[in-house]
């Protein structure tokens, strides 16, 4: 075991896997000398060549269309995008060809991609530098889309998606980059505790409010479910860790005990996870439901500019007003009826 | 510049079918032109002409095949059999081909079999052959989109050190597409092994080339350190030509090539289009005189390559595949409900198996009586 940040820990899987197959080949804006914006890819051209490491021209949709190109050769390419708001100009590629191809193809072809894109707010940043754009690419079929929280869940995630037959999009929550965490490295492709990338985790159980996050919420739940048993409340969080497919199983185990649902995520409310998660169990678990399902998420705005974003983002105390509304507790609502 | 890359296109076959000599392309026509020890030159000229008569006949037969209701939608390529049958007879078997969707004349001489031409306008599946039995991509659908592809797949054959080139076919209207664009700045960037081959046939569905490009379209590739030439695209001399050397310039480590073959699209863009609105009927004619079969059988007959028992071989061949054509298109089986779910992903998918299993429930279900009243209504109008 050693303690290493989360950016460490991808470039450590991403390590891995490269040594483990000759076949992966990192592609990006930046990547190579560098060692991309974060430094993800820190001293992986200088050590694997610039045959491996490819530092690319400043075209999303040109990487991405190559990469794919790459996979019918027989490769497996990781591709990095910068922010997440530089996603859009390569979404046609990820969503009609990567997406697509498996199935167009009669399963002949194919694309095992992982697209890394760093995401979500906090740091501060310019306008496209902070979105939370993985409900477009859930929304879409053909594509696995998981999101990491914590160093090991990185070190082993990272190095099964790159392993995976199908194209994943792989969600970095930027504003845990330099969150440290043990992380044992003889973990690898098996993932801790044996945990595939698909699966959810519970983060700490209990047994009143069902509390589902990921990505860079799944520490503020986490954080959320201590502060609650404070006031008494038993919160089970849960890391959804897989976004597409979501891990229905474990969310309805929980619900089944707790009765109560509460979903955060920093996307925007309308047509996210939430909505999905919240319709979804609400199908699986109707009758153990004792209050419906509640979602705290960042607002139906455009990302805000950075004065602004600590509002739009949900934090501990939001997310535990969510969780009192779900208790049926005081709260934000109080003496307005629910869904007004 | 290049020659051809801006004025009037490299042409070896003048539309009366007299061949002139090129003092930069004979060199690749060596052996058609019978130039080379052991090679039969009639049966290589032969075979190209063959080729061209039997890609119109299947795409007569493919666009009555529509108006028949056999097929859902036909993409015609008529116009264009010297573009691209003189093209795929430069194509190596080891090379790869990233097609759009009207490349089925390259589909066929490539040797796909018949029923994988049809395959996807029929509704039975969004592809036919297999990719990799004939190294050739599935037809894309989204303009320009597989020049990345190819790009990408030329970038790991120089990775790999290998021999193999790549062509990617695209339109006119392509050339407009970022994708295209980007293709060409990672292709120069990276000198990939890759050859882009755009049939300006003039019309991007009812948008003429000039909405496209300000000037001639082979002008573009050299801004982006590409060398380009522009042929008579209803040339399939100087298709093969072009083709030809560009692979080579490929093999050869010296990266990518750009040609731009000027031809017509003498039919609608697809079956459900209709040219009439938006094209001058005068059109048509003028470039029916540049034909590219008509022009390459008047060459092949003054040279004794071909005469009426030969044209009468290519009918009765031609004949014959459009009937096998049909043949599968009609007796082509649906596929099986349940097929919807295969191929989505390579590996399971839980979230799909239960909508799977959900289905295959309330297929049951219909099955056991409830079907047969929605079938009643149906049929009964009630």
């Amino acid at each position: 075991m050693s303690e290493m940040t989360l950016a460490k820990a991808l470039n450590a899987g991403l390590r891995q896997s490269m040594e483990r197959d000759s076949k992966v080949v990192l592609m990006g804006e930046d990547i190579g000398k560098l060692g991309g914006v974060f430094r993800i890819t820190d001293g992986l051209q200088k050590d694997f060549g610039a045959h491996r490491v490819i530092d690319t021209p400043l075209a999303e949709s040109g990487i991405m269309g190559t990469a794919i190109g790459m996979a019918y050769r027989g490769y497996r390419p990781v591709v990095e995008i910068q922010f997440d708001g530089f996603v859009y100009p390569a979404f046609d590629q990820i969503v009609s060809q990567v997406a697509k191809l498996h199935f167009r193809s009669l399963g002949r072809i194919k694309v095992p991609l992982t697209i890394r894109i760093p995401f979500g707010g906090g740091i501060g940043s310019p306008e496209h530098h902070s979105e939370s754009p993985e409900a477009y690419f859930v929304h879409t079929a053909g594509l696995r889309v998981v999101a990491v929280s914590n160093p090991q869940d990185a070190y082993s995630m990272i190095q099964q998606a790159i392993a995976c037959d199908d194209p994943v999009v792989f969600f970095e929550p930027k504003r845990r980059y330099h969150d440290r965490g043990e992380v044992d490295e003889t973990v690898g492709l098996e993932g801790p505790g044996g945990l595939a990338m698909d699966a959810a985790r519970v983060l700490t159980e209990g047994t009143d409010v069902t509390l589902v996050g990921y990505g860079p919420l799944a520490k503020t739940c986490l954080d959320a479910a201590t502060a609650a048993s404070d006031e008494g409340i038993s919160v089970e969080a849960i890391d959804l860790r897989s976004l597409s497919p979501i891990d229905f199983g474990t969310i309805e185990a929980s619900v089944r005990k707790t009765g109560r649902l509460v979903i955060a995520h920093e996307a925007s409310q309308t047509a996210g996870l939430g909505a999905e998660i919240a319709a979804s169990i609400t199908e699986r678990c109707f009758y153990f439901l004792e209050h419906a399902p509640v979602r705290v998420t960042g607002f139906d705005v455009p990302y805000p500019h950075s004065k602004l974003e600590f509002y739009h983002l949900p934090d501990l105390d939001r997310i535990l007003d969510g969780v009192d509304r779900a208790m049926g507790r005081p709260n934000s609502l109080s003496g307005i009826e629910d869904g007004e | 510049m290049t020659a051809g890359h801006g004025g009037s296109p490299i042409q070896l076959l003048s539309p009366d079918g007299v061949r002139h000599p090129h003092e930069r392309y004979d060199r690749f026509l060596a052996d058609v032109d019978g130039r080379v020890e052991g090679a039969d030159s009639a049966a290589l000229l032969v075979s190209i002409y063959e080729d061209m008569v039997v890609a119109r006949r299947i795409d007569a037969e493919g666009t009555a095949l529509q108006r028949q209701g056999q097929l859902g939608l036909w993409p015609p390529f008529v116009g264009q059999e010297a573009a691209q049958i003189g093209s795929a007879h430069a194509i190596g078997p080891d090379d790869f081909i990233f097609p759009s969707y009207r490349e089925i004349g390259v589909a066929y001489a490539r040797g796909a079999e018949l029923p994988d031409l049809v395959r996807q306008w029929r509704g039975n599946a969004h592809s036919g052959w297999d990719p990799f039995a004939m190294n050739m991509g599935p037809s894309q659908v989204v303009i320009g989109a597989q020049t990345l592809h190819a790009v990408g797949y030329a970038m790991g054959v120089l990775f790999d050190g290998a021999e193999t080139a790549v062509v990617t076919y695209f339109g006119d209207g392509a050339t407009s597409q970022g994708d295209v664009n980007e293709s060409m700045v990672f292709a120069a960037s990276f000198q990939a092994p890759v050859v882009f081959f755009c049939q300006n046939n003039q019309w991007a569905i009812s948008e003429p080339v000039g909405v496209q490009a300000h000037v001639p379209i082979a002008r573009r590739a050299p801004g982006f350190g590409i060398s380009s030439v522009r042929v008579d695209g209803n040339d399939v001399l100087a298709c093969l030509a072009a083709t030809r050397e560009a692979l080579e310039r490929a093999r050869s480590g010296n990266g990518p090539s750009f040609i731009e073959a000027v031809t017509y699209r003498m039919g609608p863009h697809t079956t459900a289009d209709d040219p009439t609105r938006y094209r001058d009927a005068n059109e048509l004619e003028d470039w029916k005189e540049k034909d590219p079969i008509a022009r390459f059988e008047a060459y092949l007959a003054s040279i004794g390559v071909v005469d009426d028992a030969v044209r009468a071989r290519a009918a009765e061949k031609a004949d014959s595949v459009a009937e096998a054509v049909r043949e599968a298109t009609i007796h082509m089986p649906d596929p099986e409900p349940e097929s919807l779910f295969e191929h989505v992903y390579a590996g399971p998918q839980p979230v799909l198996e239960r909508q799977r299993d959900h289905f295959e429930r309330y297929r049951r279900g219909i099955e056991g009586g409830i079907g047969a009243g929605a079938a009643t209504t149906a049929e009964g109008g009630r």
